[in-house]
């Protein structure tokens, strides 16, 4: 009942009638060679000057001066330091503990350094709390190498010295004392508790600082709610590894919903553990990695979510609420209360929707169920925007009420939905000063750009979550003459400190504690209990409790009770409840505004590494585009289509939201988008600034407005075709779909055998039916590989929220190139670790057997799967170098460049291939990547490997690959080696945990293990031991040293 | 562009060829050995009888034990005529003497104690306390007395520069003409025996001319004719095929074994032997000195690359070592042609030390050496892991650079040398831990109980190439 549902990658896949499937099953390489472009044209030939003794000449030529220039080696040169610094050893790594605060993305990293360079960000394991690195986070070492970063301050755009910036806004703000103008300071969150208080001593400093913060994709309704119920600007926090239930309208919350941060929990209640797991019902209009992951999803446009959590909330008190929805949403809302009854505390209700009664209604479930992973006592810090503050400025800057206005961390002329107003405001104000990393939008309107410092040059701290600190190092001494915005502040003060001693004063006096500065600077972190004691009894409130209380004991009388204990709060929930069951769309369409994975608001827009991480649902590089609902999309007469070369191209429409439009706008149909909706991700469309294969997308921010996620729109179609650098049809595998994805539900898995839903493939051995694994069914004569480590790696699929962090990670261990668009385009994108996207059906699951079984061989499966296209299951699989102990590719290698390890790795030895590609197309899980192109020294690849300042990014360890040689995971060979040196350098026995890859150290969700199976008390070996493990394609008997383990789906509906 | 003297085999087989000629001048060099020995032994004799002859010239001290303590305990910071890091110390009885009237007790009291002297508030040791950086000179309580005067009889009658100058300068003379007339008499050598062989060309070819004449004076004919007859010898060989296809193939054959022997010797740079910036001999240091390779190679104990030691490690020594001994001195400039002080200079120069003043100016100039091994990128080599772990010597490969003058490139480094030893050696597995089990797996498993390091899997590809 498992494994034998159908996938598939890409709507064309359904289409019987698709000619480029066929094709791009039976090649690798879609592309033919244009032969006849180069020889077809025999005029032209004729004519060229070049004939064929010419031609013969040069090759003589160059083959002579080729072998005379190989007779005689470089000199190089090696030059040590004058006075080596007592850290660093050549050729050895050293780990700081920082912390990234960009205002967009906030955790608690390791920083791998070489040589003084940062090279790698790493998870800081002893943080409890934002201590996973994203794919973003990950990148962000490479933004510090942006060779378009600025490298000093300027005035009006021309060079200037600091000097020249400080006596300027120095007498500009000694000025501004008493003039009645305020001093505006317009930031990004900083969650910083230093810069806080330096912020509240430049306000006592200069009277009339108004200091507005401000964030580009604003939580301001759910910050809004929480003031209003708790009375401080703060998120609540959620740990949904305490979720027995989760239920979500809109939140993508295994995305950047609220600051991001909660897939590490979620992934850990999804592995089954002791035949539990937690389930997760999915309210959603766009398809999200959230909703990808749920067990069920149901596809809903906002307004609609908004009447539906208005339901759940009525029937969970039991009362009546008005609103219209379908009958199926219904009674996914009748089955959940049913089941949040049985445990209310189990339960948890989140919501994306900007919109702030929606928000008090959550805080409000949330609180009436008792919930144990709602946490509203140590709040989350990490978004503090004030959209109110905001507006405020803006007009005070177009009614010249602004003196001063100094910026840091933000980019409102491109991130303002009101950019124009700023433009204008801006205008009028005596003295603007920018401080940015990068030229960009708003530096160009500004008087002065201070050159800012990147985070991993800086001092900084942050309080993520209250009573949980952690700490900024630079990792790096400046690399330009660049500045941090606290030291300028300090400066212009005149107090003579460092950021860095002021940060020290502050944590001596408040956060330490008694407690070391220097270990706190080692860990990184500092979770403070005492202070988190502190805020829990000042803000235990015995209400709430009793409130808890009583929800336990009578579900129906709880709203009752709510209102004696609670009256103001009471009543606001009950005009909110009535707000959302009336809420009503607009004329349009709903657009829903959100952000990518890979690109967030666009702050690291400039970085190569995100831009070609291909979106995890769309599987779409470097663009953003509207997702459509297929029958919309009819409506509408858009399409999507593929080209010969197997790319695929779409249709472009204008948007209209208020009158603001945005044209060009590319569209995808995406399957599971709600009907009525369309969603459009920001962070795209930057121009300024960036280098030219960057600007790619368009701006969604203009759409942006009021700062709501949720607008009403008006689409119409425009002429021309976006070509896509998609990933979608690229080595599809359809056709051996049933070994690829294994699927269960949690009912099955409990009761039914392994044999039922995790079948080993069977072979003809002797004319009668064997298991793959058995020895009889095996050809090859293996290795002896019982002695010393033996490596695999397992991946959870249950847990893989298909964040990215590894695809990132393993591009940054292993020197992996970008090759930009129209090369991703060409299916010629070289990530090591991809995360492969399947659709199948859902709800039709038991009529789909049937049809299936009734299906005759080699059909598509049209049939069964267009039904389950309006909201098809999603599910997610890593897919690198398997490692196979029978590898196809080493057989087919005329040159012996692979061969195989008895640590069980596949070697691939670049310095031996020749490029026949025969491995390629040998290997069954299509993992092996081709270097069309000298990607590093190539200014036509114009990214970062052709740079000095590029370069520096390189890890030394890893070789970086010529042309025409093949590559693929080397299992991080490198890593384990260095592991291994170190124990025997030390003397001592390899604990587990030890061994490590890249992408298994960047998955915080505990999804990637590796380890040693030849160590039996490994965590290794009891996955390769587990019930759900199988490997990709098993029944070819390619015996991978990468396992999986199984999708289980918790479908029990009460 | 590298320079090898060892790339191309034509040059080696001169080489070789040139060798064989300088057997000849062996006797001839030896004889040099011998001046040389004669001059160094006077060498010594001189310094002794300079010794015995300060005795004689103080009369309260003596100069010879003075001499022996001073080196022991002061040399690291004093010189007798140069600031070091304390004053120089040269004649410093009297300088005392005219500079503050202060006489041997207060150098007694300063030698034994000088901190004390200081914080009793001297006024003279306040001084020198503040004109030396308020660096404190260590207190040496054991020094009696006599020691100190035998210090100072040292220091206020060192040894005869001069007389060493000019033994310097005469063994230098010697030396210089024992090294030029070796040359001059192999040239010689060579001249006349060039002079011999065309001597007897010429004699053949005039009697042979002679000899015709006479025959044509006689009137007997030299037969020509039966050698016009027959035919040419190289028209023969042209016409028997089968001899012409067998020279031809032996000749592709060797012409192939050639080329593949000359193409196989690109990019090895055996033998590379690069100009320094710094004439570093490694002869003197890690040879006469025996400083452990380590000491400036630190980072082979835990990294991947032995590690070019930053210059700071360099004035660790070199603060107090501003130049060489004298017989070194000597030896560097007369069989390598350098002068080691001046390279000491450069060392100076590069990392900023103002010798003057005995201060870092803080200008340095780092060194560009020439980098002599050079393994290609996509070869991984660990040091810590051959040299900790696998116990290998560095002389193993680096060749006995404790002998080499300037360093040079020893062994290949081709993967065939690198395969070898991975073949031949076994893995040092006792004493440590993490070979252990695998160590009795393997005990149990096949009944050995050594091991190579290719039978660990030290052959693999992706174990070097990554």
């Amino acid at each position: 009942m498992a494994s034998n549902k159908k996938y598939w990658k890409s709507a064309a896949e359904l289409n019987p009638n698709d000619s480029m499937v066929e094709t791009m099953k039976n090649n690798e390489f879609a592309e033919e060679i244009p032969v006849d472009d180069f020889l077809g044209d025999k005029e032209n030939l004729s004519e060229s000057s070049t004939n064929r003794r010419d031609f013969l000449k040069y090759i003589g030529f160059s083959t002579a001066a080729a072998s005379m220039a190989a007779c005689e080696g470089p000199v190089y040169k090696s030059i040590p330091y004058v006075v080596q610094p007592e850290n660093i050893v050549p050729g050895v790594a050293n780990y700081y503990a920082t912390t990234i605060a960009d205002g967009f993305d906030f955790a608690s990293i390791l920083v791998k350094t070489r040589e003084g360079r940062p090279i790698k960000i790493e998870n800081n394991t002893d943080a409890k709390i934002g201590g996973g690195a994203n794919a973003r986070v990950q990148a962000s070492v490479l933004s510090l190498y942006d060779s378009t970063r600025l490298q000093g301050p300027l005035a009006n755009g021309e060079p200037v010295e600091w000097d020249a910036l400080d006596a300027a806004v120095k007498s500009k703000l000694g000025s501004l004392q008493n003039s009645g103008k305020q001093i505006a300071v317009l930031t990004q969150t900083y969650a910083s508790p230093s810069t806080e208080k330096l912020m509240g001593e430049f306000k006592a400093a200069y009277a009339n600082v108004n200091h507005v913060t401000y964030d580009s994709i604003s939580e301001d309704a759910a910050l809004t709610a929480f003031e209003q119920r708790y009375g401080e600007r703060a998120l609540p926090d959620y740990d949904f590894e305490k979720a027995g239930l989760i239920i979500s309208f809109g939140a993508n919350f295994l995305a950047d919903w609220q600051g991001g941060g909660y897939d590490a929990s979620y992934a850990r209640s999804r592995m089954p553990k002791n035949g539990k797991m937690s389930r997760h019902v999915q309210f959603e209009a766009n398809l999200t990695q959230t909703g990808a992951k749920a067990d069920k999803r149901v596809p809903l446009t906002p307004v609609l979510q908004r009447v539906a959590l208005a339901q759940l909330y009525a029937k969970l008190n039991g009362s009546n609420m008005a609103g219209e929805l379908p009958e199926y949403a219904i009674n996914a809302i009748d089955s959940l209360v049913l089941q949040i009854k049985k445990n209310p505390a189990a339960a948890v209700v989140v919501s994306g929707i900007d919109d702030v009664n929606t928000q008090i209604v959550i805080l409000a479930i949330n609180e009436m169920l008792g919930s144990k992973a709602f946490d509203a006592k140590s709040p989350k810090y990490t978004r503090q925007g004030n959209v109110k503050a905001v507006n405020t400025l803006i007009a005070d800057m177009k009614a010249g009420k602004v003196g001063a206005l100094i910026m840091d961390g933000v980019n409102p002329m491109y991130s303002l939905p009101n950019a124009a107003d700023f433009k204008e405001g801006i205008e009028k104000v005596d003295l603007s000063v920018t401080f940015s990393t990068n030229w960009n939008e708003t530096t160009e309107v500004s008087q002065y750009t201070a050159s800012a410092n990147h985070y991993l040059e800086s001092w900084g701290d942050a309080q993520i979550k209250k009573g949980h600190y952690s700490l900024m190092q630079p990792t790096i001494r400046q690399l330009f003459d660049t500045r941090l915005f606290q030291d300028a502040l300090l400066q212009w003060m005149g107090t003579g400190q460092s950021y860095y001693e002021y940060i020290k004063e502050t944590w001596s006096a408040s956060i330490l504690g008694g407690s070391s500065w220097n270990k706190a600077l080692q860990d990184g972190v500092l979770a403070s209990s005492d202070n988190a004691m502190v805020m829990a009894s000042a803000d235990a409130d015995p209400t709430v409790q009793q409130d808890i209380a009583s929800d336990k004991q009578e579900d129906a009388a709880n709203e009752t009770a709510a209102e004696e204990v609670q009256p103001p709060a009471s009543v606001s929930i009950s005009t909110a409840v009535s707000s959302l069951a009336n809420a009503t769309s607009g004329s349009g369409m709903e657009l829903i505004l959100y952000s990518k994975t890979g690109m967030g608001d666009g702050r690291q827009a400039n970085n190569p590494w995100l831009q070609e991480f291909a979106d995890p649902i769309t599987r779409v590089s470097w663009d953003n585009y509207l997702t459509v609902s297929k029958s919309d999309a009819e409506r509408l007469g858009l399409e999507n289509y593929y080209v010969s070369n197997g790319a695929m191209n779409g249709s472009y429409v204008k948007l209209t939201v208020n009158g603001t439009s945005v044209d060009k706008v590319p569209i995808i149909v995406q399957p599971g988008q709600a009907r009525g909706s369309v969603g459009l991700a920001f962070g795209y469309g930057k121009k300024v600034g960036m280098k030219e294969e960057m600007q790619v997308g368009v701006n969604a921010f203009p759409l942006y407005q009021n700062f709501s996620n949720i607008q009403s729109v008006s689409i119409e179609k425009t002429d021309g075709a976006h070509e896509f650098a998609s990933e979608q049809l690229q080595n599809t595998m359809a056709g051996r779909s049933n070994d690829i994805i294994k699927e269960t539900t949690l009912s099955v898995f409990n009761t039914e055998d392994k044999e039922h839903w995790n079948a080993v493939p069977k072979v003809d051995y002797n004319h009668s039916e064997i298991e793959v694994r058995e020895k009889n069914a095996d050809i090859w004569q293996s290795f002896d590989r019982s002695i010393g480590p033996h490596f695999n790696l397992s991946i959870d699929l249950n847990a893989c929220t298909a964040c990215g962090a590894c695809v990132i990670a393993c591009q940054v261990e292993n020197n992996v190139p970008v090759v930009g668009k129209e090369e991703v385009r060409k299916f010629r994108d070289m990530h090591w670790l991809r995360i492969d996207r399947y659709y199948s059906s859902a709800e039709t699951f038991k009529q789909e057997i049937e049809d299936l079984e009734t299906l005759p061989a080699f059909e598509t499966y049209e049939k069964v799967e267009i039904a389950s296209y309006d909201n098809p299951e999603v599910a997610f699989q890593p897919v690198m170098c398997q490692h196979c102990n029978h590898a196809p590719c080493e057989t087919v290698c005329p040159v012996a460049a692979i061969s195989h390890g008895r640590q069980g790795q596949n070697q691939m030895v670049y310095n031996r291939c020749v490029g026949t590609r025969y491995c390629a197309n040998n290997c069954p899980y299509k993992v092996r990547r081709f270097n069309w192109f000298l990607y590093s020294d190539n200014d036509e690849f114009d990214y970062y490997m052709n740079n000095d300042l590029g370069k520096m990014v390189i890890n030394p360890d890893v070789n970086v690959r010529s042309r025409g040689v093949m590559e693929k995971c080397s299992m991080c060979i490198q890593k384990t080696q260095k592991t291994i040196l170190d124990a025997k350098r030390d003397g001592r026995a390899i604990k587990d945990g030890e061994f490590q890859t890249a992408c298994s150290l960047a998955c915080d969700k505990g999804a990637m293990v590796f380890g040693d199976i030849n160590d039996e008390n490994a965590e290794i070996v009891e996955k390769k031991n587990d019930d759900r493990m199988y490997h990709l394609l098993e029944s070819l008997g390619t015996k991978p040293n990468v396992m999986y383990q199984l999708i289980v789906k918790n479908t029990a509906e009460a | 562009m590298q320079k090898l003297s060892y790339r191309h085999r034509i040059s080696r087989v001169v080489g070789i060829g040139i060798l064989f000629f300088l057997l000849f001048s062996l006797p001839i060099c030896a004889q040099q050995k011998a001046v040389q020995d004669s001059t160094s032994t006077a060498d010594s004799e001189q310094a002794d009888s300079g010794g015995s002859e300060d005795s004689a010239a103080d009369t309260d001290g003596d100069p010879a034990a003075g001499k022996q303590i001073f080196n022991q305990n002061c040399a690291a910071c004093h010189a007798l005529d140069r600031k070091m890091t304390g004053p120089a110390l040269g004649n410093v009885e009297q300088k005392i003497q005219d500079e503050a009237g202060l006489g041997r007790d207060w150098i007694y009291k300063w030698i034994k104690n000088s901190a004390g002297l200081i914080s009793s508030g001297d006024e003279y040791a306040n001084k020198i306390y503040n004109q030396f950086n308020q660096v404190a000179m260590t207190a040496f309580p054991t020094l009696s007395n006599e020691d100190i005067d035998n210090i100072l009889a040292y220091t206020n009658a060192p040894p005869k520069k001069a007389a060493d100058a000019g033994a310097d300068q005469a063994a230098a003379g010697g030396g210089g003409g024992g090294s030029a007339s070796s040359g001059i008499s192999n040239e010689i050598i060579l001249g006349a025996l060039a002079l011999v062989f065309g001597l007897l060309v010429a004699m053949l070819f005039l009697v042979n001319k002679t000899l015709q004449r006479i025959a044509a004076a006689n009137g007997i004919a030299v037969e020509k004719d039966e050698s016009e007859k027959r035919l040419p010898i190289w028209k023969a060989f042209a016409k028997n095929q089968f001899l012409v296809f067998v020279s031809v193939v032996l000749l592709l054959l060797g012409g192939a074994y050639f080329a593949y022997g000359w193409m196989m010797q690109i990019g090895v740079d055996q033998g590379y032997e690069p100009i320094q910036p710094i004439h570093y001999s490694h002869r003197i240091h890690a040879g006469e000195n025996k400083i452990e390779c380590k000491y400036c190679h630190s980072s082979a104990r835990v990294s991947k690359h032995s590690g070019i030691p930053s210059l700071n490690v360099c004035m660790n020594c070199h603060k107090s070592i501003y130049e060489v001994a004298d017989e070194t001195l000597k030896k560097g400039k007369q069989e390598y042609g350098v002068d080691y002080n001046k390279e000491i200079k450069k060392l100076y120069a590069a990392v900023g030390w103002d010798e003057e003043n005995q201060k870092y100016t803080g200008e340095s100039q780092p060194v560009e050496w020439i980098r002599i091994h050079n393994l290609p990128d996509f070869a991984y080599f660990n040091h810590s892991q051959h040299h900790i772990v696998g116990g290998i010597q560095c002389q193993e490969c680096h060749g006995p650079v404790e002998e080499m003058e300037i360093m040079y490139q020893y062994s290949p480094l081709t993967m065939g040398w690198c395969i070898n030893c991975h073949r031949e050696t076994n893995v040092k597995v006792e004493g440590n831990a993490y070979y252990d089990k695998i160590h009795e797996q393997l005990a149990k498993k096949y009944g050995v109980e050594t091991f190579t390091v290719a039978q660990m899997g030290g052959i693999e590809c992706g174990k070097c190439h990554y």
